[in-house]
């Protein structure tokens, strides 16, 4: 019986870990520009149709896709930031929500429009194998995903610890008049913030398609995920929104199990008031001083 | 009442009887599906009014009022499908579960200092947590929805809000009438100064003596039971309530967008904004018909088009806009 | 003269670092009071211990026979604590009789009357004329005058004043001056006032209060504080010219 169990939490920890990675760019967007991307899961499914379209199209898989998709990604959230987002940066929060909800509307509808409000199963060759270790039966494509999602947010770590930009986009983020002070071009530096936070979300929709079918109705769903996880985790720890990542897709898999598939995320709502009203900073994140 | 009519120059005056005569009249002059949209409008008319004194006056976002409609909607349903109470004596539980609910996340978020982004968040948290619960609920249908039955016999029996298209436009109107008054009431009251002190700043407010936490809590209080009562509205104009449509986030934005349009903060900011998002949406679905392009997310894709332009061109909205342009109300002496 | 304020040995620390080091200080009714010190001495700190912003770590504040030490701020302020704050802080998109009206209404249920009550502050600190001004359009010295009649609204038994003629020119702190001695002393309002401005604190104290590093080493009037060879080596020497 334990082993139904493990095989479940595993299964929530790779699936997890890819939610984590997706907000991971949440996060990173809020703690630098100080900005709600409230159409984040809009653009996680956008990502999951370009893999899907790739993959059908000319067959590249989405494991592999999902780079040139981040790619792209970053630089639709460069322009974004540059034209639309910068001269939102210092209005009230209501006024930015208003925006990015306007863009989220128009995103999920459009996709409707295009695409229908059925799911698109990807059916990869390899949907099916897995992988058998001991008493747990691991799914080859969540392994695939998780390893990939990790990959991809130990490189932005590195980014942001190792490089001369992300110390400069740290120091926006710190201290934003003392960065502006020593001469450190904000508007480029949030640009540059919003363009990676978005190439998460790119790569961590690509990497969805293969554990997930895209459908419109996804976006909403997702941009709501993603700010449970950053708010349980810490809005602005990085590593928080991996370890918040995690404990939904846990929290997901074992209540999917447990109850009922469609209770799920009635647990991560719960988790999620739970912890804004006892840990408002979240787990990972610093007290407010 | 007679303040807030002496505040208005005689211009608006005359604007405010023609539009109430107007709308007064409308059943004899429009045919059913304009008495429908129109209907529709005063709908929305009443709820931003509500959710605008918390918005617009206390300055508490929150993005979840779906679920007082919804709470309201259901609570009346209910009581009137197995027990056969009707909605005239529904109302009042309907009103104290949404009330009681608002009570619940306004504590929460205002004991614990949830504020702002994360003070929404706990709104849509609760409304989405209530909408997968009422998917389980089978007292009320589960995900399969609660029906109100349209019997023939009962049309016309206005006392358990059974009639036609003109008894419900007629309610509509008295409900949107009711909701402007008393947020006029409310805004030119000393809690509508206090309201104003939260929005403006906390601290301040505070140091002028103002129980912030009590002015929050009233706040919410009003607009969650005001909104459950377009809940009951919903529920018995619709006959049907299904959680995943009711509780929707994306009802939640759909009723925010008119006093947003037409100006946070305002009595008729609200009132000038679904009068013209409504249309404008009507409007669109006819001709994408006219055209025969099927698709259904064209209204809100405009919508969120129009989202994204009126804030950016008019962030305060269209109404302070139309006063100033129009000289409607009276300038400070 | 009964005593309406009186602060025992209050401390308080931030981190480790202490701002307020057992200072202790008594106000009687009518009385103008003046808290002085360099930049960093705990000033602020003081105040907003007895404004209920801060509860302090040690010591008592008593407000009217009443402790007030770690009351919430605006409970504070319904016992008849008015207070300014050193950064200004309008409602910024209210009129400027809306931001006082919202002060009026602590004691007056009726917004007529608050009103009116309102608009007679406003004549008092040469306001009148700009009450349908938004308040974020004043300049700074109309802010400072709206901050003072916003705390006056509300009928304080005292005021508390937190560098009200900082950035004033001296002819707008001596009508300042002039101002606040006339609600001292046609209001009976009693005062106690942070300044930094040596030329007002002379004017208008009958006491002062000199801080540094949060401890007080010198009380009594301003005359004699001046003279306090402690006072002019750790602050006026270096400061101030009289």
């Amino acid at each position: 019986m334990w082993s139904i169990y493990l095989n479940v939490v595993t299964q929530g920890v790779l699936t997890g870990l890819v939610y984590g990675l997706m907000a991971l760019g949440l996060s990173v967007i809020f703690g630098v520009v100080r900005v709600v991307n409230f159409a984040h899961g809009e653009f996680a499914v956008i990502a999951m149709y370009a893999a899907f379209i790739l993959f059908k199209a000319y067959g590249l898989d989405p494991l592999i896709a999902a780079a040139p998709i981040a790619l792209a990604f970053f630089a639709v959230g460069f322009v974004l930031q540059m034209v639309l987002i910068n001269s939102f940066v210092s209005r009230p929060e209501h006024e930015q929500f208003i925006l990015l909800v306007g863009l989220a509307i128009i995103i999920t509808n459009a996709l409707l429009m295009i695409f229908g409000p059925d799911a698109q199963p990807t059916n990869l060759p390899y949907a099916f194998d897995s992988y058998l270790v001991g008493p747990l039966i691991i799914d080859k494509v969540r392994v695939y995903a998780a390893t990939a999602a990790v990959a991809v947010s130990a490189a932005l770590f590195a980014f942001f610890r190792r490089t001369r930009t992300g110390a400069a986009i740290r120091a926006c983020a710190d201290n934003l008049i003392g960065a502006a002070v020593v001469g450190l071009n904000v508007k480029r530096l949030y640009a540059l913030t919003f363009g990676l936070g978005l190439a998460c979300v790119g790569a961590a929709g690509g990497l969805m398609v293969t554990i997930a079918d895209a459908t419109p109705s996804l976006g909403p769903a997702y941009t709501l995920l993603a700010f449970t996880i950053v708010i349980i985790g810490g809005l602005g720890s990085m590593s928080g929104a991996l370890v918040g990542g995690v404990l939904i897709g846990v929290s997901e898999a074992l209540a999917g199990f447990v109850i009922a598939p469609s209770m799920k995320s009635m647990f991560s709502f719960a988790l999620l008031i739970a912890v804004l009203v006892l840990r408002p900073q979240g787990l990972m994140g610093k007290k407010k001083a | 009442m007679r303040a807030l009519w002496g505040a208005m120059t005689p211009r608006g005056k005359a604007l405010l009887a023609i539009l109430v005569v107007a709308l007064l009249l409308a059943p004899l002059a429009v045919n059913r599906y304009l008495l429908s949209v129109l209907t529709l409008i005063l709908y929305f008319v009443y709820v931003g009014q509500a959710w605008n004194l918390m918005m617009g006056y206390a300055g508490q976002l929150s993005l979840g009022h779906a679920l007082y409609v919804g709470l309201g909607g259901y609570v009346s349903a209910a009581l009137w499908v197995h027990f056969g109470i009707g909605p005239w004596l529904g109302v009042f539980p309907a009103v104290a579960v949404g009330a009681a609910f608002g009570a619940a996340i306004g504590w929460l978020g205002f004991r614990f200092g949830i504020e702002g982004v994360y003070f929404a968040l706990l709104t849509i948290a609760f409304a989405e947590f209530t909408r997968i619960g009422f998917d389980h609920i089978s007292f009320t249908g589960g995900a399969g929805g609660l029906f109100i039955p349209y019997e023939e016999k009962r049309l016309g029996e206005w006392w358990n809000l059974r009639g036609g298209q003109p008894f419900f436009y007629y309610v509509a109107f008295l409900m949107a009438a009711a909701g402007v008054v008393i947020a006029a009431l409310l805004s030119r009251a000393r809690i509508g100064f206090q309201w104003l002190a939260v929005r403006e700043d906390e601290i301040a407010a505070r140091a002028l003596g103002i129980n912030t936490f009590r002015a929050k809590m009233k706040a919410v209080l009003v607009s969650s039971g005001m909104t459950a009562v377009g809940g009951v509205f919903y529920a018995f104009y619709n006959n049907s309530l299904f959680p995943a449509q009711v509780f929707d986030i994306g009802r939640s934005i759909e009723l925010i967008l008119a006093p947003i349009v037409g100006g946070l903060g305002t009595i008729f900011g609200p009132v000038i904004g679904a009068f013209i998002l409504t249309p404008l949406g009507e409007i669109l679905i006819t001709a994408i018909d006219r055209i025969g392009i099927n698709a259904p997310g064209v209204k809100a894709v405009f919508y969120g088009l129009l989202l994204m332009i009126i804030i950016s061109v008019v962030p305060n909205g269209v109404w302070p806009w139309i006063v100033q342009r129009f000289a409607l109300v009276k300038r400070q002496p | 003269m009964t005593q309406l304020l009186s602060v025992v040995d209050i401390s308080k620390r931030f981190r480790g670092l202490v701002a307020v080091d057992k200072a202790s200080f008594a106000l009687d009714e009518g009385d103008i009071f003046a808290v002085i010190g360099p930049n960093g001495a705990g000033k602020t700190t003081l105040f907003n211990m007895i404004a209920g912003m801060l509860a302090p770590d040690e010591g008592t504040i008593t407000f009217c026979g009443q402790r007030i030490d770690g009351m919430p701020a605006d409970a504070v302020c319904r016992l008849g604590i008015g207070r300014t704050f050193q950064i200004v802080r309008p409602f910024p998109s209210l009129s400027v009789e809306d931001n006082v009206t919202i002060g009026a209404l602590l004691h007056r249920s009726d917004v007529g009357a608050a009103r009116s009550y309102a608009r007679d502050v406003l004549a008092k600190l040469d306001l009148f004329d700009k009450r349908a001004v938004t308040a974020s359009a004043l300049t700074l010295p109309n802010r400072k005058r709206l901050e003072v009649a916003r705390a006056l609204a509300t009928d304080p038994k005292l005021l508390l004043l937190d560098e009200v003629m900082a950035g004033l020119v001296p002819t707008e702190t001596d009508r300042m001056v002039e101002i606040l001695r006339g609600l001292n002393r046609d209001m009976g309002v009693t005062i106690l006032l942070i300044e930094h401005v040596m030329r007002a604190v002379m004017a208008l104290a009958g006491k002062v209060l000199v801080l540094h590093h949060g401890a007080a080493i010198a009380q009594g009037p301003p005359q004699e504080v001046v003279r306090d060879p402690r006072v002019i080596k750790s602050y006026l020497g270096a400061e101030v010219a009289l």
